[in-house]
């Protein structure tokens, strides 16, 4: 439970510029007692209720209050709310108006009209102020909402970017591209040509939404036939397109995190490394199955996700699911001789 | 003859490392070269040479772990070989490292650098006299250092929920699930794919890796003294040292010995 001093000062200031109109309307009604007089007596019974409501919601559990944008408590939701307000208001009225008219002098006598008078006031002023900082609370609560949307937005996408160029792999494919330079400078071009469409591809890929599979295979021809120059003979893989699913679109660069799982996971952790095979096919009802299989290591669905594996998946099934709703499926299985394969099966958009 | 051992699991790069050397150092002989981790221990141990170029990544297991394994394993009376290790991308902040006793290049190999690593092993080998540790503390405790940070890193970029601190232990067993208070438990041991949970009377089999197991665990109340062991410090009785050197401990409530790593074993000096 923690007090934001600075908010509850600001809360003062407002019920005490509250109070300043309130009395206005008292002394309009009671013109016997002077302004100040009044005031002091306003004072005294909005800063009870003021004190009940703004200390007695820290009372009420943080998960019954909407947040506040200081990551504090904000206003209690639904009944816990208007109870709070009721008893703020009965404590107010009970309490601050004999406190108020002991202060003040303004006791004395007093009609039961004007005690009627009073306690309409009170809860009258009590519900408007009330409902104003309710109010607030919950445009606060919904900016600090909407805030922290836009940071999340703005945090996937740089993790996305981040997964896609993997610094060991660029620095890496770097290291090999030095290295062949000096020793085959043909290769060395044809494998710089690779790594510009690969980076090309990957920095573009969140501005399209949508690119023909053949593209999407192109891409991942690239980004194997880096990996085959630094791996050697420990990495054979083949791309399966037939030709009537080559226009067919995707969102962009949707199986590379599950090829980059595959390297990663399945082939690199293995001395004598494997292949791996990637497939499209048009199922009976329509859709369309990829799959990317390989033939390392195993996903052990017992153990526990490896970080880097477990946020590849993450982001293939959050962006099926931006795009395609329920539509869409990832699934992992391990294969029997060893290996793992991911299939996708999406719903055949028109090119 | 100084003579060194590449391990690294791109070929293209050890053939690029193995050229820059034989420029930069023309009087260093390449014993062997091996492209995953396991092989890099064997054929250490086999060659014994005076310099160890490891890659980080590699198959098998990676250069930081057959680096310690190495220092475990190292026969006494032989000095520990000048240790290199070669990496893509420094998540182990590489600047710390910079004027130590182990050495860290990045890839791509930039041939000044390698020239200044190169200086420096050989400045190392020339000042070592036969001491009598076989693996100098700096080196043991940098692999520690590095060992931890490589452990706890997980991936970059992704923020780990601050771990709570571990308070039981579900071992599962068939269809059941042992709550085995963390209180209770006196070692953690890996063994293949499971970590062995002891109590003073019972063992439990987790799946849960060794390392995060580590990061919910007090490390004030369970000491690592093996790459593969975590024993409860207040049940330590005592640290016994064989014939051979070797360290063990012993536990009150266990009847066994633990063998204590070289890597650990500075925890242990007498007051």
């Amino acid at each position: 439970m923690r007090i934001h001093w600075l908010g509850t000062a600001r809360h003062f200031l407002q019920v005490v510029a509250f109070c300043c109109v309130v009395a206005v309307l008292t002394t309009s009604i009671w013109p016997r007692h002077s302004y100040w007089t009044q005031l002091g007596h306003a004072l005294a019974i909005g800063l009870i209720i003021w004190s009940v409501i703004e200390f007695g919601r820290l009372l009420v559990p943080a998960r019954y209050c909407h947040p506040s944008s200081a990551g504090g408590h904000g206003w209690p939701k639904g009944w816990r709310g208007i109870v709070l307000t009721l008893v703020g208001i009965g404590t107010g009225f009970l309490v601050g108006d004999p406190l108020g008219a002991w202060l003040m002098g303004t006791g004395g006598y007093r009609s039961a009209r004007d005690d009627q008078i009073g306690l309409v006031i009170t809860i009258v002023a009590g519900s408007v102020a009330s409902f104003y900082f309710h109010m607030r609370g919950r445009a606060a609560a919904l900016e600090a909402s909407r805030a922290a949307a836009q940071r999340d937005t703005t945090e996937a996408r740089l993790m996305l970017l981040q997964s896609q160029l993997e610094p060991h792999m660029l620095f890496n494919t770097l290291a090999t591209l030095r290295a062949l330079i000096a020793v085959d400078p043909p290769r060395a071009e044809a494998m710089l040509d690779r790594m510009v469409d690969f980076l090309r591809a990957t920095l573009s890929a969140s501005r399209a939404p949508l690119h023909p599979l053949s593209a999407e295979f192109d891409r991942l021809r690239d980004y194997l036939e880096l990996m085959s120059v630094r791996m050697g003979p420990r990495l054979a893989y083949a791309l399966h397109l037939p030709p009537d699913l080559a226009d067919a679109p995707i969102p962009p660069l949707l199986l590379q995190p599950l090829v980059e799982n595959a390297v990663h996971h399945g082939l690199e952790p293995h001395v004598t490394g494997g292949r791996i095979d990637v497939r499209a096919r048009r199922l009976p009802d329509g859709r369309i199955q990829l799959e990317v299989a390989d033939t390392g290591a195993g996903h052990d669905p017992g153990a526990p996700a490896r970080a880097g594996h477990g946020f590849g998946l993450a982001q293939v099934r959050e962006r099926l699911a931006t795009r395609y709703g329920g539509a869409a499926t990832l699934e992992l299985r391990a294969m029997d001789q060893g290996g793992t394969s991911a299939t996708i099966e999406l719903p055949l958009e028109s090119p | 003859m100084t003579r060194a051992l590449i391990a690294e699991d791109e070929p293209l790069l050890a053939d690029a490392l193995q050229q820059e050397l034989a420029r930069a150092w023309p009087g260093l002989q390449i014993a062997a070269r091996v492209g995953d981790g396991l092989s890099a221990v064997r054929e250490a141990l086999a060659l014994a040479p005076e310099v160890l170029f490891f890659d980080i990544r590699m198959p098998g297991q990676s250069g930081l772990e057959a680096a310690a394994e190495l220092a475990d394993a190292w026969p006494e009376g032989t000095p520990f070989p000048a240790l290199v290790f070669l990496t893509a991308y420094d998540q182990y902040a590489v600047q710390a490292f910079e004027a130590q006793a182990v050495d860290y290049l990045l890839k791509p190999l930039q041939r000044g650098r390698l020239e200044k690593t190169v200086a420096r092993v050989q400045a190392l080998l020339a000042a070592r006299g036969s001491g009598a540790q076989p693996v100098n503390e700096a080196t043991l405790a940098q692999l520690r250092q590095l060992l931890a940070s490589a452990s706890g890193a997980g991936t970059p970029g992704i923020a780990a929920p601050a771990a709570a601190p571990l308070r039981f232990i579900q071992a599962g067993s068939g269809g059941r699930i042992d709550m085995v208070p963390v209180d209770e438990v006196l070692v953690f041991e890996a063994a293949d794919k499971y970590v062995r949970v002891l109590t003073a009377g019972r063992e439990h089999l987790v799946r849960t890796p060794l390392r995060e197991l580590l990061a919910q665990l007090d490390t004030q109340q369970f000491w690592q003294i093996h790459r593969g062991t975590l024993v409860r410090a207040s049940a330590i009785a005592s640290v016994v040292r064989s014939e051979s050197g070797k360290q063990s401990v012993l536990l009150h409530g266990r009847p066994e010995a633990f063998a204590v790593s070289r890597l650990y074993a500075a925890q242990f000096r007498a007051m």
